[in-house]
């Protein structure tokens, strides 16, 4: 090497150079009573034998339930039921199964 | 001195900067850079080509793009991805400049609502795009669409699947074990694109055989990338049929098939037809309409042979569905592509995943410069 030749080589990122934020949980709320919990139904099959069973329990833990779904599984939620969501509920379980 | 090889190069990273936004990272000398990409998560399990800015500038000549025109936004991170970070990762796969139209509308197929490129990914069936380009630039770059046609050897071919799943990994964020936890994969992961054979289409004489471009409404001067989310190949052997009937019942037997023979309408195919099973409905004058007719009527499923609970298996349709005829692929849904050496009585079935609006759709995307 040469007194003249650079020392590095210079790679492109080939990535989103997006850097990702921490944002801190929720706080954790002491219990469910009086709350609402959304319920999301991810559409597979038996989610919804399961997230039943979830509301049984809920209920007897004074929770009232909101059901919602996706329209399919393969796909993220549309924003619009992410923000139905967010604004009616204190909680949210989503559910996956088979 | 400027018309040196290399040299132009030389002068456009020193006094232009390539006008390139990507940020720079820096590898020492004595690092190797091959081992260097590796440790920063960018390749597939394979090595990868340096990206320089002198590689990425050249590449970017292969389009009449501008490098920070965006492309789609890329999932699953959802991310804007513009055609110089398409470059970069081209560059990395061992793409050449003129393969780089295709990488891109490629890309543009799968980041479409239709084709579902999230959901291709995130499954945990191992099904990936695959991708079938007609058209004149597929001679033109040097596409293989013959002897090894799904396999090795064809560096176009290999080079532009293998580009796009880059930038899916890269700028999409889509890595397996992260978002994309299939089960077992398949190299269609890697790469999995090729080129159809149109040699029967242009057949004089006899019935003309459409080609898979065609078939979806384009022209046959257009270059086309149709991109399928589909499994693996595997090989349907028929050695002993000589009549178009004959052959055709026999593929049908192979399809019914595809996935599961629990499945019937809710997941698609590729039929990738070889030359030698191809003369066969050519021989007989069959053109593209009748062979799907004809495969269509030998593809029509008695549910009460695959309703849940029929020979002992639980899985199957819910018994309700017992009692009707329903086609294996839904119209449509059945994509047949000719191509393969001139040897070899086989053809090759690509099993797909979930279709329609639940899933992906078929997509095709016309290739501009």
């Amino acid at each position: 090497m040469n007194d003249t030749a650079p020392a590095t080589v210079q790679l492109l990122d080939p990535t989103s150079e997006a850097v990702s934020t921490d944002r801190a949980l929720t706080a954790r709320k002491p219990s469910l009573e009086g709350l609402t919990v959304g319920l999301l139904d991810i559409n597979k099959p038996r989610g919804d034998v399961f997230l039943d069973r979830l509301e049984d329990q809920l209920g007897h833990r004074g929770a009232a339930v909101l059901r919602f779904a996706k329209p399919t599984f393969t796909k993220p939620a549309p924003a619009d039921l992410r923000h139905e969501i967010a604004t009616q509920c204190d909680a949210v379980i989503e559910a996956l199964a088979d | 001195m400027t018309v040196e090889p290399g040299r132009i190069d030389e002068l456009r990273a020193r006094y232009d900067g390539w006008g390139l936004a990507s940020r720079r990272i820096e590898v020492g000398l004595l690092e190797d850079e091959v081992e260097a990409m590796f440790d920063r998560g960018w390749t597939d399990g394979l090595p990868v080509v340096a990206p320089t800015e002198a590689r990425v500038a050249r590449m970017l000549d292969g389009t009449t793009r501008s490098a920070d025109d965006v492309v789609a936004l890329m999932p699953p991170a959802l991310v804007e991805c513009t055609v110089e970070k398409v470059a970069v990762n081209a560059v990395m796969a061992g793409c050449r400049p003129e393969y780089l139209p295709v990488v891109l509308a490629a890309l543009e197929a799968i980041c479409t609502d239709e084709f579902n490129m999230h959901g291709v990914l995130a499954t945990t069936m191992g099904v990936g795009p695959v991708f079938v380009v007609n058209g004149p630039i597929a001679e033109r770059i040097g596409m293989n669409a013959g002897i090894n046609v799904l396999g090795h050897g064809n560096r176009a071919n290999l080079t532009i699947g293998r580009a796009v799943q880059l930038v899916v990994r890269n700028v999409g964020g889509g890595r397996p074990g992260e978002i994309d936890r299939a089960t077992h994969g398949s190299p269609a992961k890697l790469s999995f694109c090729f080129a159809e054979d149109e040699a029967y289409a242009d057949r004089d004489g006899g019935s003309p055989w459409t080609t898979l471009a065609e078939d979806r409404g384009f022209a046959r001067s257009t270059d086309v990338v149709t991109a399928f989310c589909g499994e693996a190949p595997r090989i349907l052997v028929d050695q002993r049929s000589r009549t178009a009937d004959s052959l055709v019942r026999s593929l049908a037997d192979g399809l019914r098939a595809a996935v599961s023979s629990r499945v019937v309408t809710g997941m698609d195919g590729m039929l990738v037809l070889s030359p030698e099973h191809m003369s066969r409905f050519a021989d007989a004058d069959w053109d593209r309409a009748r062979f799907m007719d004809e495969l269509g009527a030998h593809l029509m499923v008695d549910t009460d042979a695959i309703v849940s609970g029929a020979g002992g298996i639980e899985e199957g349709l819910p018994e309700a569905m017992a009692g009707l005829t329903l086609p294996k692929f839904r119209p449509g849904g059945l994509l047949v592509v000719h191509a393969g050496g001139p040897a070899g009585l086989f053809s090759s079935i690509v099993g797909g995943w979930l279709n329609g609006p639940m899933g992906s759709e078929p997509t095709s995307m016309e290739i501009t410069p």
